[in-house]
């Protein structure tokens, strides 16, 4: 055995290797999120500047009903609005049917079934998303085809319920974790009362992992606003108009940056990523939600 | 079976799995007296005090035979549950408040039995509270979280819940194992208060409580009662050699 010290020179070398290896892959991360926010902010403000000549009014984007490049018309307000709409439907419906689809794996369900219902779910979320979108436009639009008032089945409903799909994954396993977290001794506690089981998830379980489940709705409304792919297919993408009814087209934010960035140029194309930064505001105050609920949950 | 007995247990066996955790337990429980479940560690005493309400069912892969009854009733037969643990409230070895206001606790089991006026459930409050000796320290923080009540208090908040519900027999397992001296003492008064009103089984660790507080004592080793007497017969003039050991310290 060599117990020189040239030998430990050589281990201590490897622990500062590692430290820096580990420091440097800590970075990658932290200067993607910066490099990506400058860039998208950067080229976005740009049409709002007063010194850009061949710039655009921020009102006229932020209140505008029309997205017409041909006749210089770049108005998003119709598609916040869509994008708000399809991702509060979603939320409307996946919330409940994905808390409860919880409750039944982790409290009610035999072994055997919740062993069936659990891989699926996690199978549900590593579905890629354009498959969803496919999924939508071959069954959800066709069928909502048939009943829709208007020619086309691309609608409001089909967005909301592709992201219905989408979102359940991410509230059923959010959700399942933070019940499970409840300690054993509420669920005794209760039952031992006289409570009936349902009476113990809905009284003393649910209020126990709240904020887990809060956290869960709010990582789905971030998948949700922020989905394009599957979304693109089934929302119909019209150039104008706020959406008045289900069966009305719309077009998210997401979507419209996907649709027009392979081709557009000048003003238009800035105008696309100012789109880009409206999404991302949206995003930073869905993190900045999910952040101050983890924090409380610390609390 | 005489009529003063609340439980009447006879030839209970129970197994986890394949594991024999009760063997043909014998066994009746006075009531308005307080009986105490002593013996050392997994020897089935908190089994058989599970078995008194039923909350053994939560675990999966118990099998259970022989006759546990509660005023002549089979509580295995085909009874209702939630009404067998209305009358057999239960306070658990470490406290459980629920993430709630003391309020709130104390009402969770009326309300879940159905009683909404607001009237009644401030006179349960009040009342549980008061019997429980806890109403002094909490009545100016009744909305405020349980869980910001000593260990003590929250284990008196557990025994007022349990009382809310006015149940005949209150079960304890090893109530006062996470508390500290003085708050031990609160509940070992509670208890000697308690047992005018209800039917108390206490299983305990600590002999010195069971012989301050019991009326009965039972002794349990692997699985098996060994002997069950008034307290004082069991400490002062044990029939069995086991008892005799493990009451004078040589072995658990």
């Amino acid at each position: 055995m060599n117990l020189t010290k040239n030998n430990r020179t050589d281990k201590n070398r490897k622990e500062t290797f590692f430290k820096y290896l580990f420091l440097f892959c800590a970075f990658v991360a932290v200067i993607s999120v910066f490099a990506i926010t400058f860039f998208v902010f950067a080229r976005g403000l740009k049409p709002f500047m007063p010194w850009n000549d061949s710039g655009y009014s921020l009102i006229d984007f932020l209140s505008g009903v029309e997205w017409r490049p041909g006749s210089d018309k770049f108005g998003i307000l119709y598609m916040i609005i869509g994008s708000l709409l399809a991702t509060i439907g979603a939320i409307t419906i996946g919330v409940p049917i994905g808390l409860f689809t919880a409750v039944f794996i982790a409290e009610l369900a035999p072994k055997k079934i919740a062993n069936i219902v659990r891989p699926a779910v996690e199978l549900l979320a590593g579905i890629p998303s354009i498959l969803y979108g496919v999924f939508g436009l071959g069954m959800i639009v066709k069928i909502l085809t048939k009943y829709s008032p208007n020619a086309q089945g691309q609608s409001l409903l089909a967005t909301i319920l592709v992201l219905t799909i989408m979102i359940l994954p991410t509230v059923i396993t959010m959700s399942e974790t933070a019940i499970r977290a409840v300690p054993s001794c509420y669920r005794d506690g209760s039952l031992a009362l006289g409570a009936s089981k349902i009476q113990t998830v809905f009284k003393v379980i649910i209020p126990a992992a709240k904020s887990g489940i809060f956290a869960g709705v709010v990582l789905g409304i971030g998948r949700a606003i922020g989905e394009t792919m599957a979304v693109m297919l089934v929302s119909g993408n019209p150039i104008a108009g706020i959406p008045t009814s289900l069966w009305d087209r719309v077009r998210p934010l997401t979507t419209n940056i996907a649709l027009e960035m392979g081709y557009a140029s000048g003003t238009h194309q800035d105008l696309l990523f100012s789109t880009g930064v409206v999404l991302f505001i949206f995003i930073m105050i869905i993190n900045l939600a999910l952040n101050k609920l983890v924090h409380n949950k610390i609390k | 079976m005489v009529d003063n007995n609340k439980f009447y247990i006879k030839d209970l066996n129970l197994y986890y799995d394949t594991l024999r955790a009760l063997k043909d337990v014998n066994l009746q429980i006075k009531s308005n007296k307080v009986t105490a479940f002593i013996g050392p560690s997994g020897c089935g005493k908190s089994t058989l005090i599970r078995c008194l309400n039923r909350m053994n069912d939560l675990i999966e892969g118990v099998k259970i035979n022989g006759l546990v009854a509660i005023d002549n009733t089979d509580i295995y037969g085909d009874i209702d549950v939630i009404t067998l643990r209305t009358k057999v409230g239960m306070v658990f070895q470490k406290p459980n408040p629920f993430p709630m206001s003391c309020y709130d606790n104390i009402a969770y089991g009326p309300r879940c039995q159905g009683v909404k006026s607001k009237t009644d459930i401030d006179a349960i409050v009040e009342k549980s509270l008061k019997q429980a000796a806890l109403w002094d320290e909490v009545k100016d923080r009744l909305n405020k979280s349980a869980l910001g009540l000593s260990g003590g208090q929250q284990q008196r908040l557990c025994i007022a819940r349990a009382i809310a519900m006015e149940p005949e027999v209150i079960l304890m397992d090893e109530p006062t194992s996470a508390l500290d001296p003085i708050a031990t003492a609160k509940i070992e008064e509670l208890i000697e208060n308690l047992k005018k009103s209800y039917t108390i089984v206490i299983v305990t660790h600590s002999m010195q409580q069971a012989a301050r507080i019991s009326d009965n004592t039972a002794f349990f080793l692997s699985g098996e009662i060994i002997e069950s007497d008034t307290t004082s017969n069991i400490f002062t003039n044990p029939i069995n050699k086991k008892t005799e050991d493990y009451i004078t310290g040589r072995f658990g």
